[in-house]
């Protein structure tokens, strides 16, 4: 009973340790953002010039068009904004991580950092589309809702495949060519179920199952990158 | 040339396959005709290449488990392979269509576009670009040993998303192809009794056939490691 007791104990500790090494590699993201300012404005602006270029080349979007566009401008801000989660470690600081905090814990701070970054993207993308083309929405709390379902489900790929991409040369560009298989599944999935917030008729249920499917993805991801990251994470 | 049994077998039942195939009647449909027999070929090439393709996987599995190099010229070889039978997949599956889908007013070419937008082709697509993506990280990674490490990590996490999407696609997009509901080939009220006599053991066939050119790769590049490591000595 004792020894049962003592264990645990211990593994309380770990899983407290575990949790405040988590929330200081979280801070110590968002303190990063702060200090280096220039990527944040470049993906913002990256942003309001891709939206800018759509608005110029398209005069009004039906609803199909927007809903696409919308998706694919995500979908490259979601590849330049987490790309630079991996590519900014240089090789000594990932030395000195590996010596203070274990892989998991390193991965999952930055798949919700990557997760809260992109949220905030989306919002700033929305934003952007709606000023510059309007918003032919039916039920614009139903799109927020899913856009930042959506933009969630990209974060956390694209976490994961900037930290396989960040081994090899030409990141940047590897980043896509490894990205774009994988994440055409989601996008479908998403431009499918945005039709809900078009005034599109689905037959009961379906919506709910499309989210359900969406959000079994979203965990099937973070279990695989909570296995998988530990191979990567060694030299 | 040492011919182990499995070896025979690939041989003879590919000579089935292919005699028989072409020989042995099969169920007369207007709209398909002879292009029937395709079945044999074409879909036994998808067949046989989720099956190497599987292997891949886990002999990727393995590596990371073990961190033996023999495993990852393993992975390498089954998924080079696969991919080679998957273009064979589509090859076959391009001259099926224009006989059937193609529309006969529009030239070839002019139905790609609607042919392309077809559930079973964009899952088959997304595989190719998988493995396509996965040679290039290969490729871009000069130290051996995190060339293996990482590759295997991309390989496990890509088919791990490429179930889900074989699931998921064909239900949110309209389909002309056969074997709508689960499998093709696989449901027994699909394929006549006269056809199975063929389509599994070609199955067989072809994917003996795949590990075979496969093992034969496998023993060229260990080969060629080993000469490299006498010569630098």
């Amino acid at each position: 009973m004792k020894r049962a007791a003592e264990i645990a104990s211990t593994h309380n500790t770990i899983t407290l340790e575990a949790l405040n090494q988590f929330t200081a590699l979280l801070k110590k993201e968002f303190l990063l953002e702060t200090r280096q300012q220039h990527t944040l404005y470049g993906v913002m602006l990256y942003i309001a010039s891709t939206v800018f270029v759509i608005y110029l080349t398209i005069d009004s979007p039906d609803a199909d068009t927007w809903n696409s566009l919308f998706w694919i401008t995500q979908l490259f801000i979601c590849i330049n904004a987490v790309a630079k989660s991996f590519l900014q470690e240089a090789r000594g600081r990932m030395l000195y991580y590996y010596s203070i905090t274990s892989p998991v814990v390193f991965i999952l701070s930055k798949l919700s950092y990557n997760v809260l970054l992109m949220l905030a993207m989306n919002l700033v993308n929305l934003l952007l589309f709606t000023a510059f083309m309007g918003n032919p929405t039916e039920s614009f709390l139903q799109f927020l809702f899913i856009g930042l379902l959506g933009s969630m489900g990209l974060g956390l790929v694209f976490t994961m495949l900037a930290a396989i991409a960040s081994k090899a040369m030409q990141q940047a560009s590897l980043m896509a060519i490894l990205g774009f298989p994988l994440i055409i599944p989601q996008l479908l999935l998403l431009v499918r179920l945005s039709k809900t917030a078009f005034s599109e008729v689905f037959r009961d249920g379906v919506p709910q199952q499309l989210v359900l499917l969406l959000v079994s993805l979203d965990i099937l991801i973070v279990f695989l990158a909570v296995i998988l990251y530990p191979f990567l994470w060694k030299d | 040339m040492r011919l182990t049994w499995w070896k025979i077998t690939a041989i003879v039942l590919l000579a089935y396959a292919v005699i028989g195939g072409l020989l042995l009647p099969v169920p007369e449909l207007t709209q398909l005709g002879e292009t029937i027999r395709n079945l044999y070929y074409h879909v036994c090439m998808w067949f046989a290449m989720m099956i190497l393709f599987t292997i891949s996987i886990a002999q990727s599995i393995k590596y990371l488990r073990t961190g033996s190099i023999e495993h990852d010229i393993k992975a390498v070889s089954y998924a080079g392979v696969g991919t080679y039978l998957g273009l064979l997949g589509y090859a076959t599956g391009a001259i099926w269509a224009s006989f059937t889908w193609a529309d006969p007013n529009n030239p070839a070419f002019a139905s790609f576009g609607s042919i392309m937008r077809e559930p079973k082709l964009i899952g088959a697509a997304i595989a190719l670009l998988i493995y396509g993506a996965y040679f290039i990280l290969r490729s871009s990674i000069t130290d051996m040993d995190q060339r293996a490490r990482v590759s295997a990590v991309y390989n496990i996490f890509a088919y791990a998303m490429l179930f889900p999407s074989i699931w998921i696609i064909p239900r949110l997009l309209p389909s002309l192809h056969p074997g709508q509901e689960g499998n093709p080939a696989l449901n027994f009220n699909d394929i006549d009794a006269r056809m199975r006599m063929v389509f599994y053991p070609a199955v067989i066939g072809w994917t003996l056939l795949g590990a075979w050119i496969a093992t034969l790769k496998i023993r060229h590049k260990i080969l060629m490691e080993k000469k490299w490591f006498t010569n630098e000595k």
